[in-house]
């Protein structure tokens, strides 16, 4: 039995704060055990590792810092989680990008089954996990000794980021595997909240019809709103915005208070991405687009009259 | 260099699937299925490496029941060059599968194995990071460009915020995002050359691996649905329900 045992959650982090997924990820470990501890593998990440030690209901953090951790790789990060994993029952990842490239390696390693994007703990080895894009709900129980489990952002509340007191650990870190190296990162420069915790998202779709008319339609209601742009898998593959804004199965998975969905059809994949969010608002003027079906408020409409005329509204 | 991809056989993707009543699965029973989309841009993306005269040969592996053979002539038609379909009938887990293609690799031995980075119907995103693993080979999860140059793998990947470059050193195992390329229509051609292409059948037994399932599955459920919603018949009403109804703005 692994009851009792301590719960590793691996936070995702820039070196200098921890990324927010990481606080919904401790409030899933919290589910599946009292004392939860908190992995800082990073470099120079002494300021990351301070915010994760203020993270309500953490009791430790572990901080391994060296150069080897710089960026993330999957190697070297397995490695270092690995070093610390004897004692664990449960290893907890975000699902975002990092913890996905990462959390299978580690399971691998320990020879146990990986839960997928869990979005509720039933009890400490039986999680609820969407499959088929969301169309279904596998409620699955995991025998393993150690269960390595990444959890979505959108199934979990974020814990407090102030409050908790954890003391600081420093571990040894990894060195290189030298399997493979960082060349560069391309971060889009954003000036707005985050996508995937945005407390409203203008999304667009396919309708908006050139990336010029994305931009020139839609910030204005984002700027209006201090909302992030998200966009359809179609406007995406057709240049209209950049990747990293996709909103759906493969893509984002959102859930905020209010999301628009302006020119969206609403296909399978896009509804996986967003549907859990708590208001709906459709834009669109084909009145079958299938988006309705789950939208709160629909409003049949050009959205190259409706959008600007919201913006003046609000 | 030879070039090993990964296919798996699912339920095609615009095929909406049902929850069985009794809650012990999604119903199968004569629906449409396909390889796996990320799978096709995989096998895409190995062709490509060929026609550039950096890949001299591409291997197409499935694992699952006979029937995945069609997915290894798919893969074929694409312009993979021969296939090994791992044929068993039992329900595989993403660490089964990682096994069973590590198995194959250590027979194999190629220098790149590329992947998609999930399959859509358990949407689990592992396998390629688990035969990275088990392999102890460096891994690229989520490309968006994969170049090979002197030697070895230059990757660009998509990642939360933006797009990161790595290098790899080969052998290493890639998976592929949706943005790596447009996969090609199969021509009748090339189906009908694909169906004499070499396939070899192998088992699990035969590689050594212990598929066993480690999960239990407790219930399959539809997801919560969503009430339905009201059309409104103006910008105005929709300001007014967002602002006084729902109060969320």
């Amino acid at each position: 039995m692994t009851a009792g045992k301590p719960i590793l959650v691996v936070a995702d982090h820039d070196h200098v704060s921890i990324k927010s997924a990481t606080l919904n990820t401790v409030t899933a470990a919290r589910q599946c055990g009292d004392e939860v501890h908190v992995l800082v593998a990073g470099h120079n990440a002494a300021g990351a590792a301070v915010a994760a030690a203020r993270v309500e209901g953490v009791a430790k953090v572990l901080h391994a810092d060296g150069a080897a951790l710089a960026d993330a790789l999957a190697e070297n990060l397995a490695a270092q989680v690995l070093a610390v994993a004897p004692g664990y029952g449960h290893i907890l990842f975000a699902a975002t990008s990092t913890g996905k490239n990462v959390a299978p390696r580690v399971a691998a390693l320990l020879d146990v089954t990986q839960v997928s994007e869990i979005t509720r703990v039933v009890s400490a080895d039986t999680f609820e996990r969407p499959i088929y894009a969301g169309n279904a709900i596998q409620t699955v129980q995991s025998p393993e000794a150690v269960k390595v489990i990444t959890a979505r952002m959108t199934g979990f509340d974020a814990a407090a980021a102030q409050g908790g007191a954890a003391q600081v650990e420093s571990v040894a870190a990894v060195a290189d595997s030298g399997l493979s190296a960082f060349v560069e990162r391309a971060v889009t420069k954003n000036e707005r909240p985050e996508l995937a915790d945005a407390r409203i998202v203008v999304s667009g779709g396919r309708a908006l019809g050139s990336s010029e008319k994305f931009n020139a339609v839609l910030t204005p209601l984002a700027d209006k709103l201090g909302a992030a742009l998200g966009a359809s898998r179609a406007a995406v593959d057709a240049g209209f915005a950049p990747n990293d804004w996709q909103v759906g199965q493969t893509g984002k998975i959102v859930a905020p208070q209010v999301y628009f969905a302006c020119g969206i059809s609403g296909a399978i994949q896009h509804l996986a991405g967003m549907k859990d969010s708590k208001v709906i608002v459709a834009i669109n003027k084909d009145a079958e687009a299938p988006i309705f079906s789950v939208a709160d408020f629909g409003l049949e409409a050009d959205l190259f009259e409706a959008v600007p005329e919201l913006v003046a509204t609000l | 260099m030879k070039v090993l991809v990964a296919v798996k056989r699912v339920v095609d993707a615009n095929v909406k699937v049902r929850v069985k009543a009794d809650g012990s699965g999604v119903d199968l029973a004569n629906v449409k299925m396909s390889i796996n989309p990320f799978d096709e841009i995989a096998v895409e993306e190995a062709v490509r490496l060929k026609e550039q005269g950096v890949a001299s040969e591409v291997v197409a592996v499935s694992c699952g029941p006979a029937a995945c053979q069609e997915t290894l002539r798919t893969a074929m038609a694409i312009g993979a060059d021969r296939g090994v379909l791992i044929e068993t009938d039992a329900a595989l887990e993403p660490l089964a599968v990682a096994k069973l293609l590590k198995a194959l690799i250590d027979k194999e031995a190629p220098q790149l194995v590329v992947l998609g980075k999930q399959a859509i119907d358990d949407d689990c995103n592992q396998t390629g990071q688990m035969l990275a693993a088990l392999t102890a080979r460096a891994q690229a999860t989520f490309a968006s460009k994969v170049e090979i140059v002197d030697g070895k793998a230059r990757v660009t990947r998509e990642i939360d915020g933006g797009l990161e470059t790595l290098q790899l050193a080969l052998p290493a195992i890639v998976t592929t995002d949706l943005r790596l390329n447009e996969p090609r229509y199969a021509t009748l051609p090339n189906i009908m050359k694909a169906k004499k292409k070499p396939l070899d059948t192998t088992t699990p037994t035969q590689l050594g691996v212990d598929v066993a399932p480690r999960l239990t599955t407790l219930k399959t459920a539809e997801p919560a649905g969503r009430a339905a919603g009201v059309k409104v018949s103006d910008v105005a009403t929709l300001v007014a329900k967002l602002k006084n109804e729902a109060k969320v703005i």
